[in-house]
């Protein structure tokens, strides 16, 4: 593939086009004004991911916007992938960020819903929601492809984007699923970062009706995964987090083990084995691993899952 | 102050059950403050929010209504209702600054005579403890007022039967 | 129908002040069919605020009444002999009535006892729930007649989010109720209704100008105006 094929030539999307097994990993910027919180996760990152998602006000709280903290990250030597929410910006803000992403060479975006408000620090703020995922990755796509603005107007120069968005195949409606992320394809995603798998059956067999669509043909589909820090942790995520599918024989699993250090190993442990069996799934490009505030364990998770060294695209 | 306190009551009673229950009180010769004055209604359902405050604005200490017994309305839910409607007077009043507890919903059957002395004993103890209604108007009776609330819907005062009346009622039967 | 709920009363009395003569307006219109602000409940508010005048010792006179419609010029007539007799007019009528009065009759000084909340409808007796925000652009024809912008959580216009699951809503109400999720209940409806492609055709982003984005509305039936 030459360059000039490339719809954003980023790190991420070169990986990808190679066919080689592609890493995410997953930086939340700090709840202040510490630039320092992204260098140092950034640092941490640097040679075992081909990219680094950075969360938008993720969980509906306020952190150092995704843009700057995507800066820094790309400033110390690992590539970003900016989120961006519906939840907190118009289409005005949405096209301004992203052209201002541009310019700052950032080339990977993710386009999300995100969490309800309700879920946060502010739950009185006025939701935005102005468009939703679907929406916006057209939007981007427009931009991109017809150097088109969403109201029409065109512009002289496009955005180089690399348009990924999210999909989580443990959700209900489970029948509808797939067939939505065709819908997600046709608006003009080029990549999708699924919800953390726990439960691999299901996500086996959401992946085999994507599968029967071809859909795995026409975008790359990254498998989720988090490791788990501790058996609380697995308890919390089974309870509370919306859409996740937490197995009870992955509880009783790490629960097995003394709480500390050896649920920690056990979690690392886990997570390799599930890296591994994921990519023998057909059709899985990649993995997203979201290891949240505890980035420190994803060195060591990759390399032991034998993703080492990361790829050198031109 | 306790001792010279003699609040003013209003009872809300129900035809079927408390009314007659009272009635049967007077017939046992069964002893119970007078402070209480009743309004004859004929079911507790009847009772509207607006009744409950009308007779605490003219200065009653307490009022209450006393209903049949749960799940043996002679309208079938009147006196649920009624719970409900007190329960909800017990928050405006809390929102006030005033004790809900000058409010209060008892359930007795028509042949529970002791029970309506009880009730009528423990609500006045009730609220002689709690003090006079901080709602005080010269020379309105809430007796009169809770009346006029209620417009149509009371039944006319009359004497609690005799002792004898009942039990002629009784034989009759 | 639009419904209403009542202010806390500590934020009624705010309102009034110091006032010496209170109107309590209800409203017999939709408010009163949500048993909030209709004349019952105006007479319970009057009711509250004189004992509590009373219990404080301050001389105020509250009086109640209400308008068939507050939000009509001609009902309005009808009450005027007694706003213009009170120093401050507490409305219980929805945001329109309330404004009404407060037009009508300005400058008198117009303040609202309740919190305007929604366009619902009594789900069963004395329970609302919200169906509409009058966007002015409605989509419901594709949707199998559920509102996609009022009843999802996030308005999406193109399917469930991933917080959907088991039918329920990602976001619990504010009484930490379970809301349904819209698009669950869309795509039931449009299996039902054998239109399960509309599932997938791509909707693209509302015009929000049609909603109060694009400022106050404005509807004119100029075949309908007086000549
Ligand atoms: S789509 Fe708009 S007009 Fe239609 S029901 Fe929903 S909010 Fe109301
Ligand atoms: S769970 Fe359903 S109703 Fe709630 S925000 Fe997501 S799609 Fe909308």
């Amino acid at each position: 593939m030459t360059a000039t094929e490339y719809k954003a030539g980023s790190n991420l999307e070169k990986v990808l086009a190679s066919g080689a097994f592609a890493v995410t990993g997953e930086c939340g910027p700090p709840k202040s004004a510490d630039g320092s919180v992204i260098e140092a996760k950034a640092k941490l990152l640097k040679g075992y991911v081909d990219a680094v998602n950075i969360t938008d006000n993720q969980t509906a709280v306020v952190r150092v916007c995704s843009m700057a903290s995507g800066y820094v990250a790309q400033q110390n030597g690992v590539e970003a992938i900016m989120q961006m929410t519906c939840r907190d910006r118009n289409r005005l803000a949405m096209q301004a960020d992203i052209l201002g992403a541009s310019t700052l060479g950032i080339k990977n975006i993710l386009c999300l819903t995100g969490d309800h408000m309700s879920f946060g620090n502010h739950p009185q703020a006025k939701g935005v929601h102005d468009l939703d995922a679907i929406n916006l990755i057209k939007m981007y796509k427009d931009m991109r492809d017809e150097k088109k603005f969403q109201c029409g107007d065109e512009m002289t120069v496009a955005p180089e984007l690399y348009i990924g968005c999210a999909e989580n195949p443990f959700a209900d409606p489970f029948e509808l699923r797939a067939l939505r992320l065709r819908k997600k394809i046709e608006a003009g995603a080029d990549f999708i970062q699924t919800q953390c798998i726990f439960n691999i059956p299901k996500f086996k067999q959401w992946m085999q009706e994507v599968r029967a669509l071809g859909l795995h043909k026409e975008v790359k589909i990254l498998a989720g995964i988090t490791p788990i820090k501790g058996a609380g942790m697995a308890n919390y995520m089974k309870k509370f987090v919306p859409g996740m599918d937490v197995p009870q024989e992955i509880i009783d699993r790490i629960s097995g083990q003394e709480k500390g250090a050896p649920q920690q190993a056990e979690g690392k442990k886990l997570a390799v084995e599930m890296i591994k069996e994921l990519a023998e799934v057909e059709g899985v490009a990649g993995v997203h691993i979201m290891a949240v505030e505890w980035e420190v364990a994803v060195p060591e998770i990759v390399e032991a899952a034998g993703l080492l060294p990361r790829p050198a695209v031109a | 102050m306790e001792g010279t306190f003699e609040p003013e009551i209003i009872v809300f009673a129900c035809h079927y059950c408390a009314y007659a229950a009272a009635d049967l009180a007077g017939s046992m010769r069964l002893q119970y403050p007078s402070n209480i004055r009743m309004i004859k209604l004929p079911c507790t359902g009847k009772l509207e929010v607006i009744h409950l405050l009308r007779a605490i604005e003219a200065g009653a200490d307490g009022v209450y209504a006393a209903g049949c017994l749960e799940g043996e309305c002679h309208y079938l839910k009147g006196n649920l209702w009624a719970r409900k409607r007190v329960n909800h007077v017990k928050d405006l009043l809390a929102e006030m600054g005033i004790e809900p507890e000058r409010v209060e919903m008892y359930n007795m059957s028509s042949a529970e005579g002791a029970k309506f002395a009880a009730a009528a004993t423990e609500f006045t103890q009730r609220i002689k403890e709690l003090g006079p209604n901080p709602v005080k108007r010269e020379g309105v009776s809430p007796h009169a007022a809770a009346r006029e609330a209620l417009g149509g819907v009371a039944m006319p005062d009359e004497p609690l039967a005799s002792a004898a009346a009942i039990v002629e009622e009784g034989h009759a039967e | 129908m639009i419904t209403a709920e009542r202010k806390p009363l500590d934020e009624i009395l705010e309102l009034v002040g110091d006032k010496k003569k209170i109107l309590v307006a209800g409203c017999d219109t939709c408010v009163a069919i949500c048993l909030t602000g209709g004349e019952k409940e105006a007479e319970i508010l009057a009711s509250e605020l004189r004992i509590l005048a009373e219990k404080d010792g301050r001389a105020v006179e509250v009086e109640h009444t209400a308008a068939i419609r507050q939000c009509e010029w001609e009902y309005l007539d009808m009450i005027a002999d007694k706003v213009a007799a009170a120093d401050v007019v507490l409305s219980m009528a929805c945001g329109i009535g309330i404004q009404s009065l407060a037009e009508k009759f300005a400058p008198k000084l117009v303040m609202p006892a309740v919190n305007t909340n929604m366009l619902g409808m009594p789900q069963e007796h004395a329970v609302w729930l919200e169906r509409c925000v009058a966007c002015g652009e409605c989509r419901i024809g594709l949707t199998g007649g559920i509102c996609p912008v009022v009843r999802c959580s996030k308005s999406l216009m193109n399917g469930p989010c991933g917080g959907s699951h088991d039918g329920l809503c990602e976001v619990t109400g504010p009484e930490k109720e379970e809301i349904e999720c819209a698009w669950a209940l869309i795509w039931e409806r449009l299996k039902a209704q054998g239109r399960e492609e509309l599932m997938f055709t791509d909707r693209p982003p509302k015009d929000w100008s049609k909603s109060s984005s694009g400022g106050p509305r404005k509807m004119v039936r100029e075949e309908a105006k007086p000549v």
